[in-house]
């Protein structure tokens, strides 16, 4: 950890009007130099609109943004060390990929590319392409060029947009895991936008979930996974299993909950909503962390687990796991996925069964939000 | 499964051949109408006209073809001047156009917003007037006295034009002046067009991503939007060329006996002394002369992928 903030990205109160709408409410964000960081959210969330105002492609309605301790607010993008990786890559299609890559280095009255530019063409594996113009390359080949041309000049901050959205599904999770290894060896700090919250959580080291301007949560993948604060994150990263409960009182560091007739605990550490006794709380716990059990050996579950019966209304079998929908009294679509280690031949749809799981892996949100917030985003993304 | 479904369904498709060749002539039945057009009013003229270019003899003895292409020669040696001029004039309307219309269509293409049709409607709003009218106008504009001279004269460009030899006197109409303004202004919109084309075809992310790659708003403009629009540079320059160096209206107008193009000498020689193997000789003396030129100049400007 260094003291100084060099290379650090500050955004502090920054937002953007257009008319009587607004993109993005004040934010403060701080990106940490050398990490990579990801914006998540679903589109016209104001994700994209945040990284233009980082590039200089749009100008904040209100708010600073600091490269270090550089103020480049109203810099215009040519004065600032920052490149992007554009939505569709933008090459300049009447240039070939040499110069496409070696454009931003001549911009700059440096003379002697040639070098420099080879480099970075082994770097994104293209050497064997510079001569050819970007038409001729494949989306995947295209990439690699849009991100050569944009790291070959050490920007401070590397903005990618989108980056990986016109590839299909394989070329995307190669490119991925291709980014990463770009990032772990330059060293440069990457903010990138994306939609995909499977991608956000295998690349970015912190991801900031976004949800109509503003940022619902900002974390490590794993915490925002395991934490959620709020429904949204809750639901977009992921799949949450969400119940409406009743604080019925506390037992040490737990809540105690009543829900259905039944009784839930939840760890106070866990629950990011305020808890008076008789207030209403919402229940989550993520489909793969529940067990299931058929009602007959409901006396086999081990004791100061979280229980739930209900009847199995669907099942689908996905090869390493089972996942199965289930009808309780709590919550009509009980998600939950099995994986096939020993399966049970009993649990067929319509089978009567007991879900259950560790207390720990429960968190508590807000009752007072939208319960299906960020559902229909990822189905339509999904679409 | 699937198998079973799909077997029946290819069957009866390989039966469909007779459709299918009939459907591979359409493009041809489509074609036919402007091959027709083409073959009776461009291809026989043209037959025609190089017959009549190497005919000898008179309008009261008849014409005969002699094969005597000394008439092309004669033809040269006598309206090379004309020629020059043709070429000159021509090309200093073209880059005038070019200088004018660039802006304009770089301004249509991209800071036009919701106004951007307007300006393209005013742009061909001329055409609304005949060719003729609008260039007896000019006429007006351009008259003994009037403003514009006034102005010019006020301003001492006259002075300059008079010593560059584009104007004489105290007139500007009957001048090289008049003449090459004139065809610019008649010219203008079959610039502007094909450039406001290219231009709007342009990805606007191309200029943010110049930017975002250091390049100063100048140096956007000439390192991509400059070369992304020469399709529409060479097509803009060789549609207003092409018919401004055949043009003779405007030097007929606007021009005096020393500023004859090669069209007025080819629209005398046709309706006035009748001498129809000089006219079409020179006809397509005009003609090879364009196509080289237009051959060199796009071999030049190596846009022969992009045009």
């Amino acid at each position: 950890m260094t003291t100084d903030n060099g290379g650090d990205v500050r955004l502090s109160g920054i937002s953007k009007t257009y008319g009587s709408f607004t993109a993005v409410h004040p934010l403060d964000l701080t990106v940490p130099e050398g990490s990579f960081f990801a914006l998540l959210g679903a589109s016209g969330c104001g994700k994209t609109t945040t990284l233009r105002m980082i590039a200089g492609l749009e100008e904040p309605s209100s708010g600073t943004v600091f490269l270090g301790d550089q103020e480049v607010t109203h810099l215009p993008p040519y004065k600032r060390p920052v490149n992007t990786v554009f939505q569709s890559y933008a090459l300049f299609p009447h240039l070939d990929i040499f110069e496409n890559v070696a454009f931003g280095l001549r911009r700059r009255g440096i003379k002697s590319v040639k070098k420099q530019v080879e480099d970075m063409l082994e770097l994104v594996q293209l050497g064997e392409q510079a001569r050819k113009k970007p038409h001729q390359l494949s989306g995947g080949q295209q990439q690699r060029v849009a991100v050569a041309r944009a790291l070959i000049n050490h920007p401070k901050v590397l903005l990618l947009d989108e980056p990986l959205g016109a590839l299909d599904l394989k070329l995307r999770r190669q490119m991925q895991l291709e980014l990463k290894r770009i990032q772990t060896e330059v060293g440069i700090t990457f903010v990138h936008v994306t939609h995909d919250q499977e991608e956000a959580m295998t690349m970015a080291d912190t991801v900031a979930v976004m949800n109509a301007g503003r940022v619902e949560q900002l974390g490590a993948p794993a915490d925002l996974y395991e934490n959620p604060q709020t429904t949204f994150v809750a639901n977009f990263l992921g799949t949450s299993n969400l119940i409406e409960a009743a604080v019925d009182g506390k037992d040490g560091d737990d809540i105690v909950l009543a829900a259905g007739g039944g009784k839930l605990v939840l760890p106070q550490a866990r629950c990011s909503a305020p808890t008076t006794t008789g207030g209403k709380v919402l229940v989550g716990v993520r489909p793969e962390k529940i067990s299931l059990t058929h009602i007959d050996d409901a006396g086999e579950i081990p004791g100061g687990r979280n229980r739930i019966t209900g009847r199995i209304a669907d099942s689908s079998f996905i090869g390493v796991s089972t996942q199965y929908v289930i009808d309780s009294a709590v919550c009509p679509e009980f998600e939950v996925y099995s994986q096939n280690i020993d399966r049970d031949a009993r649990l067929t749809p319509g089978a009567e069964v007991v879900l259950h799981w560790s207390p720990a892996h429960t968190f508590g949100l807000d009752a007072a939000q939208d319960i299906d917030a960020g559902v229909e985003t990822v189905e339509e993304e999904a679409a | 499964m699937a198998s079973v479904t799909e077997a029946p369904l290819l069957a009866p498709q390989s039966d469909k051949k007779p459709p299918r060749k009939r459907g591979r002539l359409v493009p041809y039945w489509l074609l036919l109408p402007g091959i027709l057009w083409l073959l009776v009013f461009f291809a026989l003229p043209m037959v025609y006209q190089v017959s009549t270019s190497v005919q000898t003899g008179s309008l009261e003895e008849g014409f005969k073809v002699t094969w005597h292409f000394q008439t092309y020669w004669n033809a040269l040696a006598d309206y090379w001047p004309q020629f020059l001029r043709s070429v000159l004039y021509a090309g200093a309307a073209t880059i005038l156009c070019l200088v004018l219309g660039y802006p304009l269509a770089y301004l249509i293409a991209f800071r036009a917003g919701r106004w951007r049709n307007v300006v393209l409607i005013l742009v061909i709003a001329p055409f609304f007037t005949s060719f003729l009218i609008r260039t007896l106008a000019w006429k007006t504009i351009l008259a003994d006295g009037g403003p514009v001279v006034g102005a010019l004269n006020t301003l001492h460009v006259l002075d300059v034009t008079n010593w560059l030899g584009f104007t004489s006197g105290d007139r500007v109409l009957a001048t090289p002046l008049a003449v090459v303004c004139g065809l610019t202004y008649n010219f203008l919109p079959f610039m502007i067009l094909p450039l406001y084309t290219s231009l709007e075809r342009i990805d606007g992310r191309l200029h943010e991503a110049a930017g975002d790659l250091y390049a100063k708003p100048f140096t956007t403009f000439r390192k991509v939007t400059f070369p992304l629009s020469m399709p529409g540079v060479v097509s803009g320059t060789l549609l207003t060329f092409i018919p401004a160096s055949g043009d003779y209206v405007n030097a007929d107008l606007l021009g005096s006996t020393d500023t004859r193009m090669v069209g007025n000498v080819i629209q005398t020689q046709f309706l006035r002394i009748l001498d129809y193997p000089t006219a079409a000789a020179l006809s397509f003396i005009l003609m090879a002369a364009i196509l080289i030129m237009v051959t060199l100049y796009i071999r030049k400007s190596g846009t022969e992928d992009l045009v």
